[in-house]
This record gives C-alpha cells, structure tokens and sequence, in this order.
C-alpha cells in the first residue's frame, strides 16, 4: 500500500489532546519538517513524550504544549534550550521527569501492551517524589523492590529517517537508531518523515540490512522531506546546523526577536522555510568560508 | 623526578580524574566533560589498560586520540542502559549542586513546579548511581554547588542509599567528587571529607568554597603528573589546550 503523505496533510493525524511521542534525541534526527508542519496546524493541549531537543522548544514556543515527559531536553552542543526553560521558569509547564532508563522502561512496557515494567533507576532519588502517582513492587521471588515505571501509549509518533519506500519500510544511515523503533512500536499511529522515498530494492542495494529500522507494519504515513530534521542532524545526510542552532537559541532572548525569527522562519511553509535557511547562510558566506 | 613547577591546573585535574578509573576493570569509561575525557584515556593509556571508551556517540574506540580511531565495538544509546544495567560502566558526570552525602541534582533550582531555573533533567544519574561506581566533577568548586541540601536528588547519596529498607541498592557505589580545587571522598559514615588538595591549594579555600563542614585533607596532596602523563596529555590527548578551557589559569 501506497502510504505516502504530503508534510501539509499532517494535519489529518493530529488531535487536541494526544499524547506525540518525538524521535530523535536531543538535536540529533529531530523529525524538524514534522514539527514544523505541526505548528502550522490549530492542533493544541499536546502530551510531548521525547527524549528531548529543539522539537520540545519549539512546541512549547508555540504554546501547543499541556505537559511534556521526558529524560532530559538539551540542544546537544547547548545545554539548555531557551523555550522549555521558559515554558518551565515562567509559566510552570507541567512535567513528568523520568530517570532516562526509566523513561525507556516506559516506551518498552508501552510496546509490550504492559502496565509497567520494573527498574532499579529511580530508587531513593526524587523523581519517584516529584512523581507521586508512581508505584513500587516487591519482587515475588526475593526480597527486591523495584519502580513499577507504568506502561507509555503514545497515540502518535512523529519520528525521521534517512530513506524509506512508500509502504513505510524505513531505513537509517547513521550511527544510531535511537529509539525510533521503540517509539514507532509504543504508538497507535506513526508518521515518518524521510530524506528521500526509494523503490525498495534500492534499499539495501549498498546498505546492509541492518539498517532497516522500521517495518512498514509499524508506519501508517511517509512524508518525504528533504533537509527534514534541520537544524539538528541527520547523518550521514547532512550534520547539525550549528550556525542556525545558535540562531534559534539567540532569538529566543526577547519577544522581538523572537517575532523576528518565526517571522522570517515560520512564517510560510517548509519550502519558505528552507529557502529562509538558505538567505541566512548566503548572508553569512563571506564571513564563513571554511579553510 | 616530575615537572611539578610547570604543571597546570587543569593538568592536576586530568590526573585526578584518571586516578579515578584505577582498578576500575574492563568497564565502559562514561566521562562528563573535557577534563574527565581526557582522564579516562590517559586512564587508558596508563594504569588501566582495560577500560573501553567511546567517542560520546556510538561507537566504542580502541584509540579515540588517533586522527583516524579504530572502532572495536558499536553502543547506541539503547544498548548503553543494557551496560549499565549490567554494571558494566563506570561514570564520572557533572553536578549542578551537590551536598554533604554525595546527592546530586542536574534537573532544577528551586521550586519543583515552576523552578528558578530548569536544568536539563534528571538523565541517567538516578539509575547511574544504583547501578555502578558513580564519581563527580566539578570544574568551579562553589558554595553554590556544594549545598547544605540539593533542590531534586538525581543522583543517590550515601544518605539515603543506607538507610533504604531493601537490599534493592547493594550495587550503589559513589567513589570521589574532582574538583578544581581538590579531590573529595567519603568517610566510614558516607560523608564527604578532603582526600587531597591540588597543589597550591589551601583547606582554608576548599573550605570557603564548601556549603558544609568538610574534614581532611586525609591523604595531603593530589600527586603530580609523571613526565610520560605530561607528554601524554600535552602531545597526545589534549594538544589543542581544551583543558585550559574548562579549568582556566
């Protein structure tokens, strides 16, 4: 079956209210165009479950955010990105903060159709307090006691990858899968963006078949989206954008010139989009030519 | 006979952090920043042979200080939780605070709901420090990090390690805290105390610098590098100074 999807149509997937987990990590692989697309759409009261990057910056920028679950959100090559810590600072964005091996059991028992699964991280930390819907369990066989991390349903999963076929078998090219699959597995729908849609014999032609992280039986859309994880990375297509990185979280200093960026950046659609990408890097060309 | 007088800094620091991986075994070198990087190679290029090192994405590396490394194995991150599950890892992370039992918090400053200021989460310290040898550096040793009491715990202290009622957290383990002023370990009751002071350091300005009363120095002076360390680190690890950077002077 045919699952292709124009990135302007993602609106026929979204919801108020539903819970979207985010691929990628930190500013590595961010389904960008997927997001992008997304706040184009009225869509809002969104659950962000993610292991944390500008995706979580922007949505909270955009105030389409209820509560975000995560590990961690950092920009990688920054520490912090500017719009959470706001949204956290300024307005008390609920949280759900999980140990990130926590966070994975979730995903996992979430997969698995489990209320929960049990791990040894979080045991005497706060997070078991700053989370107080969270239970133990003693173990039946010795005297153990566990955090039962309950099960994570994602309704939605918005994750990119390096090529797929139209069917939704879905490859990566880089050195690591993250947990594309596992979020892909924890979601009742999945749309995946890709550099590039390839016939798919063309595949595995020079890739091994290791690199076929998805199953089409685990994706319900393909979008394809050149440039789609920009600014983060999406090796070996192409590595983060640092320049423009460092833009974003500049911008992000004042109401002006952060009206300034959505004006110049978000203003449009994604051809607008990476057309504003490329005046910017134009414009600094003189200064950047590297040696 | 070692170069004492023309030693940095940042160079003592790098030998602190190294010294922390001794006796570790053939464990996965987890290091949180440039100066505990460069510690967990010269680690490896010295006392301890066996550690396994990454490149800080997903590939382990034979010899990360090489211009074209050889790769010996592949860790995505989702493979990382299975070694330190396994307890095959040992981390030196940063702190945002820290107190007195060794708790650590990465995830916010002040109010839970709507912090002063948010950090970046919680990451892996609450299960690192349950599940393997945990240390800590701290590049500017402050009272603002070194806290009567941290706003979260991310990472587990002595404190509450001990007095947990189950057999649950029999693999915590926190060796030492590195700072730029000196080395902290714990004492018989799980409390911090100097192990030693970096040279030209004095008790008075670790003390100063310390939120909580703070005992030692028990063992004198964090030692000097060897000249083969100072080649190493000079020639080999760090030739482009990014250790100035984050210890300057």
């Amino acid at each position: 079956m045919d699952k292709t999807l124009h990135l302007a149509d993602l609106g026929n997937h979204l919801e108020d209210g539903m819970t979207i987990g985010i691929g990628g990590w930190g500013s590595r692989r961010k389904p960008m165009a997927l997001v992008r697309a997304l706040l184009r759409t009225d869509v809002k009261d969104l659950t962000v479950v993610s292991f944390g990057g500008p995706d979580v910056g922007l949505l909270c920028a955009a105030g389409k955010v209820r509560r975000v679950v995560y590990g961690f959100v950092s920009l990688d090559s920054i520490a912090l990105d500017p719009h959470f810590r706001a949204a956290r600072e300024q307005h008390g964005l609920p949280v759900t903060e999980y140990d990130e091996g926590m966070f994975v059991a979730a995903l996992r028992a979430g997969a698995s159709r489990l209320s929960f699964l049990p791990t040894r991280a979080g045991l005497a930390s706060d997070v078991l307090a700053m989370n107080p819907e969270l239970r133990t369990v003693a173990s039946p066989y010795d005297d153990d006691v566990y955090v039962a991390v309950p099960g994570l349903r994602l309704d939605l999963a918005l994750l990119h990858l390096n090529r797929a076929d139209t069917a939704g078998n879905a490859q990566y090219l880089g050195p690591d899968p993250y947990f594309d699959d596992l979020l892909a597995a924890a979601a009742d729908r999945c749309v995946l963006s890709v550099e590039k849609i390839v016939p798919t014999a063309e595949l595995t032609a020079t890739a091994p078949p290791q690199t076929l992280l998805l199953s089409r039986m685990f994706v319900d859309a393909v979008v394809e989206a050149p440039n789609g994880a920009h600014f983060t990375s999406c090796v070996p297509d192409y590595p983060r954008d640092e320049v423009f990185q460092k833009h974003y979280v500049d911008a992000a200093a004042n109401a002006d010139s952060w009206r300034a960026f959505t004006g110049t950046f978000l203003s449009g659609d994604e051809a607008d989009y990476q057309e504003a990408v490329r005046s910017l890097h134009a414009a600094r060309v003189p200064a950047e030519v590297p040696a | 006979m070692s170069p004492t007088g023309t030693v940095t800094r940042a160079e003592t620091c790098v030998i602190a952090c190294s010294d922390a991986w001794r006796g570790s075994g053939e464990v996965l070198a987890h290091a949180v920043g440039t100066v505990p990087t460069i510690g967990a190679r010269l680690a490896r290029l010295t006392h301890s042979p066996d550690l396994v090192l990454t490149d800080g994405e997903a590939f382990l590396l034979s010899d990360p200080w090489s211009e074209q490394p050889t790769r010996e194995g592949w860790l995505p991150f989702s493979r990382v939780f299975d070694v330190l599950n396994a307890g095959r890892r040992h981390s030196m992370m940063g702190a945002s605070q820290i107190d007195r039992y060794g708790n650590q918090n990465i995830s916010r400053i002040g109010d839970w709901d709507r912090p002063k200021r948010q950090l970046i989460g919680a990451r892996g310290a609450p299960g690192n420090t349950v599940n393997h040898r945990t240390d800590y550096w701290v590049a500017r040793h402050s009272t603002r990090i070194f806290v009567e009491a941290v706003d979260v715990v991310c990472g587990v202290g002595y404190d509450r390690a001990r007095a947990h009622p189950d057999p649950s957290l029999r693999f915590h383990d926190l060796g030492v805290v590195v700072t730029d002023l000196a080395v902290l370990s714990y004492d018989a009751e799980g409390r911090l105390e100097i192990r030693t002071l970096h040279p030209g350091v004095s008790v008075d300005e670790v003390r100063a610098a310390t939120g909580f009363p703070l005992a030692g120095p028990v063992d004198g002076i964090t030692r000097p590098p060897t000249d083969e360390e100072l080649r190493l680190i000079r020639e080999v690890l760090d030739p482009g100074g990014a250790r100035d950077r984050e210890v300057p002077g």
